[in-house]
């Protein structure tokens, strides 16, 4: 019989969170900012058709970076979570902090029990009527959570477009600005100044969709046409 | 091994919210129980539904009505709802199980488009509504039938469609008119002088009207218009652009001008 080479707790769960925490460094950013018309939502994603940010509920949003296979499993699980809650009870009754709150506990779980731990990082987004009353959560691959004021940024190169989108943040940011500032802190590593309309994913949480837009889900995509049209209208 | 299949969060490919609820939470769905012998106490009713195809698109019309027995139970129920962006259903039947399959069919669709990211067809939608009124049939067979209308705008071929049901969960593609309900056969007869061929929107709308008046005139469980509580029908459009709920403003006058225009004529209806 084989001996079994004694690793202590600490030093097992630091080689799960470095393993973790570099699987997530490999990949490219998503930034996640509440303005003033709701909250921007974008991702550098090559691919149009494999998205790393999605609906979850009327109000909430969902966005990752990662391993595609594992945030996927789990963006499908918030939808059916958000959509059982919402069926039994009622619309209104589906928060984010319900959702992030589950989600801790499953990224908790399998960081703890499984084999390997999820490499994916997690921000649920809920607009709410006013800036303030938005919700933005991190959630992080050893199931902690965070509740993030004004914006959320992840993977790649966090730390330096965190630093960009810190300074140039404010509460007023409009739309256009917010997708603006997105495009320019993604382009941290890269020659240009500012990505392309083409090379980001792009999605809004719109505020007040009943009134506005006459739905009451407030997520829609943006194509790459409506992105190059909105940052066009505006300057 | 990595899916969190344990816990809240259990993941089963699936991409139909109806058989995730069948899976983990079968008590929730409106059918699936198994009813002891006996009859069911009298219960709410909703009656008459009209539907008609009209220049580049189909427009789906409800009563307000409800009745148990010979008493009415509600002067303010709606029957006509949204099922998603580009179609519509109304519902004929028990008024409770119908409610619910129809909040059902809401969610599955968006349940649908949320986890592929992309919307059902059109034929797909209708055949998940029969699938559902199938399994409503145990409860069909103790008197508690549903009967659906659904129409929707068929972005493939660029026209609205109509689709009826039995109540074993067939379905029957229409053409240009149908009914459902315990005053459709005389909706129907008006439907059939009415329509025409490529009406206009406002025009359509006014048959539909007219149509749900002269099944308010001759069956006692369908509710005509209702000018002392300011009660119209429930009716929506939908084309291209998708579905759209008729205003208050113009049904009454519509049902205005129809009860004007009947009272001038003086006859026997």
């Amino acid at each position: 019989m084989t001996q079994q080479f004694y690793v202590s707790p600490e030093q097992l769960m630091k080689d799960r969170a470095d393993f973790a925490r570099k699987g997530i460094a490999r990949g490219r950013s998503v930034v996640v900012i509440s303005c003033a018309d709701g909250i921007a939502l974008i991702a550098e994603n090559p691919s149009p058709s494999l998205h790393k940010i999605g609906e979850i509920y009327d109000k909430i949003a969902f966005a990752a970076v990662g391993k595609y296979n594992e945030f996927e499993s789990l963006r499908q699980a918030g939808v059916r979570y958000a959509d059982v809650r919402g069926y039994s009870y009622d619309r209104e009754d589906v928060t984010a902090r319900g959702l992030a709150s589950v989600y801790a506990q499953s990224l908790g779980a399998v960081f703890t029990a499984e084999q390997k731990p999820f490499e994916v990082e997690l921000a649920v987004a809920e607009v709410g009527p006013t800036r303030e009353q938005d919700h933005l959560y991190r959630l992080t691959f050893d199931g902690s959570i965070a509740d993030e004021n004004g914006f959320v940024v992840m993977g790649g190169l966090a730390d330096q477009i965190s630093d960009i989108v810190r300074e140039a943040w404010e509460p007023e940011i409009t739309l256009a600005g917010a997708m603006r500032l997105a495009l320019r802190a993604l382009a941290t590593d890269k020659e240009a100044d500012e990505l392309p309309a083409t090379a980001v994913e792009a999605a809004v949480l719109y505020r007040a969709s009943e009134s506005h837009r006459g739905s009451r889900r407030a997520f829609r995509r943006l194509l790459p046409e409506d992105m190059t049209r909105l940052l066009t209208e505006e300057t | 091994m990595q899916d969190p299949s344990t816990g809240p969060l259990a993941n089963q490919a699936t991409s139909s919210f109806t058989e995730h609820l069948q899976r983990s939470r079968p008590e929730l769905l409106p059918f699936n129980q198994l009813l002891p012998a006996g009859t069911v106490p009298s219960s709410p009713h909703a009656t008459t539904i009209v539907a008609l195809t009209y220049a580049g698109g189909v427009l789906m019309a409800g009563d307000r009505r409800a009745t148990m027995g010979n008493v009415i139970a509600s002067r303010h129920i709606e029957k006509v709802f949204p099922a998603d962006e580009y179609s519509v259903l109304g519902i004929a039947g028990t008024a409770g199980l119908a409610i619910d399959i129809t909040r059902l069919f809401q969610v599955e669709l968006e349940h649908y488009e949320k986890i592929e990211g992309t919307l059902l067809s059109l034929v797909g939608k209708a055949n998940r509504l029969g699938a559902m009124i199938r399994g409503n049939l145990p409860m069909a067979m103790q008197g508690m039938a549903v009967i659906p209308l659904f129409a929707g705008f068929d972005h493939s071929s660029g026209v609205g469609r109509l689709f009826s049901y039995d109540v074993t969960g067939g379905r029957y593609e229409e053409q240009e008119h149908h009914s459902v309900g315990s005053g459709s056969v005389f909706a129907r007869g008006a439907l059939k002088k009415l329509w025409k061929p490529n009406l206009p929107e406002e025009a359509a709308v006014a048959v539909a009207v007219e149509a749900l008046y002269d099944a308010a005139d001759d069956d006692s469980a369908t509710g005509g218009p209702d000018p002392v509580r300011q009660l119209w029908p429930v009716v929506y459009t939908v084309n291209r652009a998708g579905h759209r709920r008729v205003p208050e403003r113009d049904l009454a006058a519509i049902a205005g001008a129809i009860v004007e225009s009947r009272a001038i004529a003086g006859r026997e209806a």
